[in-house]
């Protein structure tokens, strides 16, 4: 589903002391089938903005299109229930979106809610248990007695146990361990590309909108600050330490290396161990002629 | 000899008696004014080491003791005036109407005088950025912004412990800098100790010692440089080393000679002036 923001604002509690706008005049395209980063620093409205794709915020100016679905102001959305099944949302506090008495009423909430018969549901879950990494012996536990992380699982599990076509993910691998974040967000990517999902990333990690993302939005204080492919908007140093965004940590150890060496080692997808052989290679003593 | 501060010895715990024992014979011991990052897969038994250190769970075998006192039912709120603890989620701690409040709370509690307790709101609300937001209800901030009031609240109360359970998980990187180097200011300036738990390797290096947890086990309790030599065996725990340790790894592979396990760029930067300039 293609999704567009046309100038889109939210403001949090309008009209009272406290009122906040926490997104003006926002405008953008996803095309069906992209894989989108969102990045910003903390309170520059990327919670605020997800909450738009599936409804649960409405803009209170502007216009919000996902697929044939409209949100306007003052204006009830008609399928609501639909999309919501189409938009699956991993919130940023996974706390937040757990609340059965098992793990596996958890699960398998969403899709029974919208219909999905028993047995359907009971096929679609051991695989994505193996997905999400949870083991099965969790599956009768409350969701509320697992660790931090093991709760992350548990939402992600529920997300994609509705098989949505749209995934939004706000910074799902937060609290993850180091395995966890990498298998994680692997998982989406091959789940991106095997269902030709539209999958939207807010993360903090530049290293993860480079690795995965084919177009990025930089955000700031509610507004658009940038957008483009990860490989144009991650060369730009000043631009992004401007909104207090930094470079991937490969391409700000490449720049630092360029200095002080005065070589010339640009970013091209090189893997630690084939960046380890180049600077071997480049930094090789002073040898002067062949 | 440098006075303990926490001391686990021979702990362990579960939740319930049928179910599995979360931490098995856990020892270890933090001096006072030592920072100290625990690390560990998910579910390996970090959050529950913490609320054992202020008294939310009682050890079932062995002895957790905090600055000289046994945590006991008897003992817990002595421990928790002694004890600053930011939680995972910071949803679960709030308390206050306003981020003013909720700040507040925790001097109240501790019987600070009005003026004081101003200050110290001040200070700390300043120190994490969020001054602005001091008559802004907590629920409704942004998550990072929910974890710097969090943090606030624990500065505020001048702790001798400051415990952080991935308390800055939901900040942007520059923010999560920022912060650590405050809570380390602060560490350094009032000698208290800090327990950092986190899966953000780039945060293990800012500390003295790192215990590393697996499957309720403390699989290994080294200085940084140590942990980061042992890249093979931290993967196969569902750990990892920061980009410079890895960097450094590679470059050890193909014969470049590294002193030392570098800790961050400039560190790898300087070895790689003596690699240049030596040939
Ligand atoms: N209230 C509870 N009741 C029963 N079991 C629990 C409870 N809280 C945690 N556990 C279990 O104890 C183990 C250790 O949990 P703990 O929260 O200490 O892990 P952790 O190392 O902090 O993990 P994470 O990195 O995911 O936060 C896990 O297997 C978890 O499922
Ligand atoms: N429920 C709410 N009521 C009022 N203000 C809010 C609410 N949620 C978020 N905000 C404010 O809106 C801004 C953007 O928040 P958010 O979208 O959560 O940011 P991000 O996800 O980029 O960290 C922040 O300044 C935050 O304090
Ligand atoms: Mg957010
Ligand atoms: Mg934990």
């Amino acid at each position: 589903m293609d999704i567009s923001f046309k100038q889109v604002n939210y403001t949090y509690q309008p009209n009272t002391p406290f009122e906040h706008h926490a997104l003006r005049n926002l405008s953008f395209t996803i095309s069906s089938g992209s894989f989108v980063a969102i990045v910003g620093h903390t309170g520059s409205g990327k919670s605020t903005l997800i909450q738009h794709l599936n409804g649960l915020l409405r803009p209170t100016g502007g216009e919000v299109s996902i697929g044939p679905y409209q949100l306007m102001p003052g204006k009830k959305v008609k399928d609501i229930k639909v999309l919501r099944e189409k938009v699956g949302v991993v919130f940023q506090y996974p706390e937040h979106q757990l609340f059965d008495e098992t793990v596996k009423k958890d699960i398998a909430f969403g899709p029974k809610n919208f219909g999905v018969d028993y047995e359907e549901i009971e096929k679609r879950i051991p695989p994505i248990l193996d997905a999400v990494q949870l083991p099965e012996e969790l599956l009768e536990r409350s969701p509320f007695d697992l660790s931090g992380g093991q709760m992350r699982r548990v939402a992600i599990a529920g997300v994609l146990a509705m098989d949505p076509s749209v995934l939004v993910l706000d910074e799902p691998t937060a609290g993850l361990d180091p395995r966890g974040q990498k298998e994680m967000m692997d998982m989406f990517y091959q789940l991106h590309n095997a269902k030709g999902l539209t999958t939207i990333l807010v993360t903090h990690s530049m290293e993860d909108a480079l690795q995965y993302a084919d177009h990025v939005i930089i955000m700031d204080h509610g507004t658009k600050y940038m957008e483009g492919t990860p490989e144009d908007l991650f060369v730009q140093k000043d631009k992004l330490q401007a909104v207090q965004l930094d470079l991937p940590e490969i391409i700000q150890f490449l720049r630092k290396i360029e200095d002080k060496f005065q070589v010339s080692l640009p970013y091209e997808g090189q893997t630690i161990s084939e960046l380890g052989i180049q600077l071997k290679e480049h930094l090789k003593g002073d040898v002067t002629d062949e | 000899m440098k006075k303990e501060c926490i001391e686990f010895r021979n702990v362990s715990f579960r939740y319930s008696e049928e179910g599995p024992w979360v931490l098995k014979n856990v020892s270890f011991r933090i001096p006072a004014d030592e920072g100290v990052a625990i690390i560990g897969h998910n579910g390996s038994g970090k959050s529950t080491i913490a609320k054992l250190i202020n008294g939310l769970l009682f050890a079932d075998e062995g002895e957790v003791v905090v600055l000289g006192t046994p945590v006991t039912e008897e003992t817990i709120w002595e421990v928790r005036k002694k004890v600053g603890m930011v939680f995972q989620n910071p949803d679960n701690q709030f308390v206050g109407t306003t981020v003013r409040d909720d700040v507040a709370f925790g001097l109240e509690n501790r019987g600070v005088d009005r003026s004081q307790m101003i200050t110290a709101i001040d200070n700390s609300l300043r120190a994490v950025g969020m001054i602005d937001y001091m008559l802004h209800e907590p629920h409704r901030l942004s998550g990072g912004q929910k974890q710097r009031v969090a943090i606030a609240s624990v500065l505020a109360i001048s702790p001798q412990i400051i415990i952080l359970d991935e308390a800055t998980a939901m900040l942007d990187p520059k923010g999560r800098k920022e912060i650590m180097h405050t809570v380390n200011e602060v560490k350094d300036q009032q000698g208290l100790s800090l327990l950092t738990i986190t899966h953000d390797l780039n945060e293990i290096t800012q500390a003295d010692r790192v215990i590393v947890m697996s499957k309720g086990e403390v699989w290994l309790e080294a200085t940084p440089r140590e942990v980061f030599a042992r890249e093979k065996e931290l993967q196969e725990i569902g750990l990892d080393i920061p980009f410079v340790a890895k960097l450094a790894n590679e470059l050890g592979k193909v014969d470049v000679p590294i002193s030392q396990q570098p800790l961050n760029h400039e560190e790898l930067l300087e070895e790689l002036w003596t690699y240049h300039s030596n040939k």
